[in-house]
């Protein structure tokens, strides 16, 4: 296992960025207020940049106008010749790596943390492209040991050989905070909080990474997602049943083969056939409808995650 | 003794519909699944049809296309002249009274059970558009005795002006049907249930009322709406607090004044102001945002009906 290059520099060029899909009221609000008064983001060696990423679809209150934003930060959309009839996400897409970016390019900034949230049952959990990426072990170490008694998760999101076109990836570096369960279009006040608290705590630690902390290493787990899984459907395409009333609401717990996944409009249940253990997420998570996705399975990782430190030597590999 | 029955003639015509508001899953795939398979809602004697109000909003699952439908049911817009410009919403409101109306007629269909959901931690809820319709207060006593121990409660709009012109209310006995809390573009299974439940034990009493069942007199506990309230806001509209952690997913539950309500960006708490206790409502509903209704106040009553029976025994 190769771990990711750390940065040997201090960050300073760091966003925040809200309303990359427009329904999600937290990270909507949040980027909102900071436009307005930025002081909460200032550190004494970087100001993070606040960004509302998707006007168009928040002014709106839905998840998108013409594609999902968040997957549309791929090579192919981001350098082809802009076009009239571009989706508007595409041109908000390339205006956001010219601001943020240019992807991969030594011109991009240096970490862009975007802000989510699911109505699937999932607590705080992050959203990262590798186990590889030490900075962001560490930054979730870091959001972890702040609040121990509420658990903060890290599921691992990149599929082999696919672009994961998501905002961040503009960015050196940067994830997905995700937190749930909060309704599309409502804003709940404790997971505000919890939000703001947790975006306070992450420009904290780059605070603490520039300044030359030294971080040791450490056991992990995380969640890797395998493939996702889609409703029971009728031949025309409808769904001919929903989550499980014992499945719904478990996310990130064992699902075993023979348990039930699906209760059928009829009645019937439609039980787990897979030969081994997986840990569901995003289940019933009203923004995957549309991808066919009623919820992701991932398998439970156990890694070492090496120490950190700006000033020292490239880090020991994992395993 | 007579003077204390309710005649009412036998209940011929009934229906049930989904996807008022496009994105209230819950009755757009009860109504899609019973359009293909309906025994489960047909009742010897009666004619059950469930019906899809607004299947545009339903494909791209959004609570409407120009406006909301549930609001369009009144004389002016259902009197309109039919043209292409009309909002879409307002055409269909007129085609919707041509099936199950005219509203306020001899024809009209004589139940309509329309389906909904909430993002509110309401639970079950029966919508009453009239405090003095025996035969409704009658139903909703027999769905919560049947429910029971699972709580059903009863949110009556009966106001000189915050009643509103419902899709149901062409029908002779207008019943909404709230099931929460759900997120908008979800289906749970457990809600779903729920609402399944309460059409069954719906269409039993009318059924058992049709055959000559006599219901004796009954009371009901009810809330009342008495007044919307919405969201502080700055000059350029914007919400500048939001729904105090205290009063989220606590509908129903009694709010005394100086009880936390909001919660300001900056951490300062707004009290309940007034005199009296008020239930909570629709508390953080995502589709009231726009009409500016954080929740919605209530006050408590009990409601009466007399010994109802059908007037053919
Ligand atoms: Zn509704």
């Amino acid at each position: 296992m190769c771990s990711l290059p750390v940065p040997r520099e201090p960050l300073r060029r760091v966003a925040v960025t809200g309303g990359t899909h427009g329904n999600e009221m937290s990270g909507v609000c949040l980027a909102q207020h900071w436009l307005r008064a930025p002081g909460e983001l200032q550190r004494p060696s970087f100001s993070a940049m606040p960004v509302l990423a998707n006007p168009a679809a928040t002014a709106a209150c839905r998840r998108y106008m013409d594609r999902d934003l968040n997957r549309t930060f791929t090579n192919t959309f981001l350098t082809a010749r802009a076009h009239p009839d571009d989706p508007y996400e595409v041109t908000r897409a390339r205006e956001l790596n010219q601001l943020l970016g240019p992807m991969a390019s030594g011109g991009a900034f240096d970490f862009v943390l975007d802000l989510h949230n699911t109505t699937a049952n999932m607590g705080t959990c992050l959203i990262v492209d590798t186990a590889h990426n030490v900075f962001a072990m560490h930054l979730y170490r870091h959001l972890q040991m702040l609040s121990p008694e509420l658990p903060c998760r890290v599921i691992l999101y990149k599929l082999p050989k696919e672009e994961s076109g998501s905002l961040n990836s503009v960015a050196k570096n940067g994830m997905a905070l995700e937190l749930g369960p909060q309704p599309q279009g409502v804003l709940r006040a404790d997971l505000f909080t919890r939000m703001r608290a947790l975006v306070a705590a992450a420009l904290d630690f780059i605070q603490l990474f520039n300044q030359g902390t030294a971080f040791p290493a450490f056991e992990m787990e995380a969640y890797r997602v395998l493939r996702g899984m889609d409703f029971p459907r009728t031949e025309a395409g409808d769904l001919a049943g929903t989550v499980h009333p014992q499945l719904q609401d478990r996310d990130f717990e064992p699902l075993r083969p023979g348990a039930p996944i699906f209760q059928m409009f009829s009645g019937e249940d439609v039980l787990y056939e897979g030969e081994s253990t997986v840990y569901p997420v995003f289940i019933n998570e009203a923004g995957y409808y549309d991808k066919g996705i009623a919820f992701l399975q991932t398998e439970k990782l156990t890694f070492s995650v090496p120490a950190l430190s700006m000033l020292a030597p490239a880090p020991t590999p994992g395993p | 003794m007579t003077s204390c029955h309710v005649f009412e003639d036998p209940i011929k015509k009934v229906a049930i519909f989904g996807g008022t508001h496009g994105n209230e899953l819950t009755g757009v795939f009860l109504v899609k699944h019973w359009l293909e398979n309906g025994a489960e809602i047909q009742r010897t004697g009666i004619e059950v049809k469930p019906f899809i109000t607004n299947p545009r909003a339903v494909k791209n699952c959004t609570r409407y296309i120009d406006c909301d439908l549930n609001r369009v049911f009144d004389p002016e817009n259902l009197g309109k002249k039919m043209s292409e410009d009309l909002p879409y919403e307002v055409r269909r409101a007129q085609e919707i009274n041509h099936l199950f109306g005219p509203k306020d007629s001899e024809d009209s269909c004589d139940v309509i059970f329309d389906l909904h959901n909430t993002t509110s931690n309401m639970g079950c809820t029966l919508i009453l558009e009239d405090s003095r319709n025996d035969f409704l207060i009658q139903m909703f006593h027999y769905i919560q005795t049947s429910l029971a121990p699972l709580p059903c409660y009863v949110y009556l709009i009966d106001h000189p002006s915050l009643k509103y012109a419902t899709t149901r209310s062409i029908a002779k006995y207008p019943v909404g049907i709230e099931v929460g809390p759900q997120p908008q573009g979800i289906l749970r299974a457990d809600i779903l249930n729920q609402m399944r439940k309460i059409i069954k034990h719906a269409l039993d009493f009318i059924y058992n009322f049709n055959k000559g069942k006599e219901f004796p007199p009954c009371t009901i506990e009810v809330y009342k709406i008495m007044e919307k309230v919405d969201y502080p806001r700055n000059e350029n509209g914007e919400i500048t607090a939001i729904i105090h952690p205290d009063l989220q997913d606590q509908d129903w539950k009694p709010l005394h004044p100086g009880d936390p309500v909001f919660i300001t960006l900056d951490g300062e708490t707004i009290p309940l102001g007034g005199d009296w206790t008020v239930y909570p409502v629709f508390i953080n509903e995502a589709a009231y945002y726009e009409k500016k209704e954080a929740f919605a106040k209530t006050t408590k009553l009990t409601l009466t009906a007399k010994r109802l029976c059908s007037s053919l025994h």
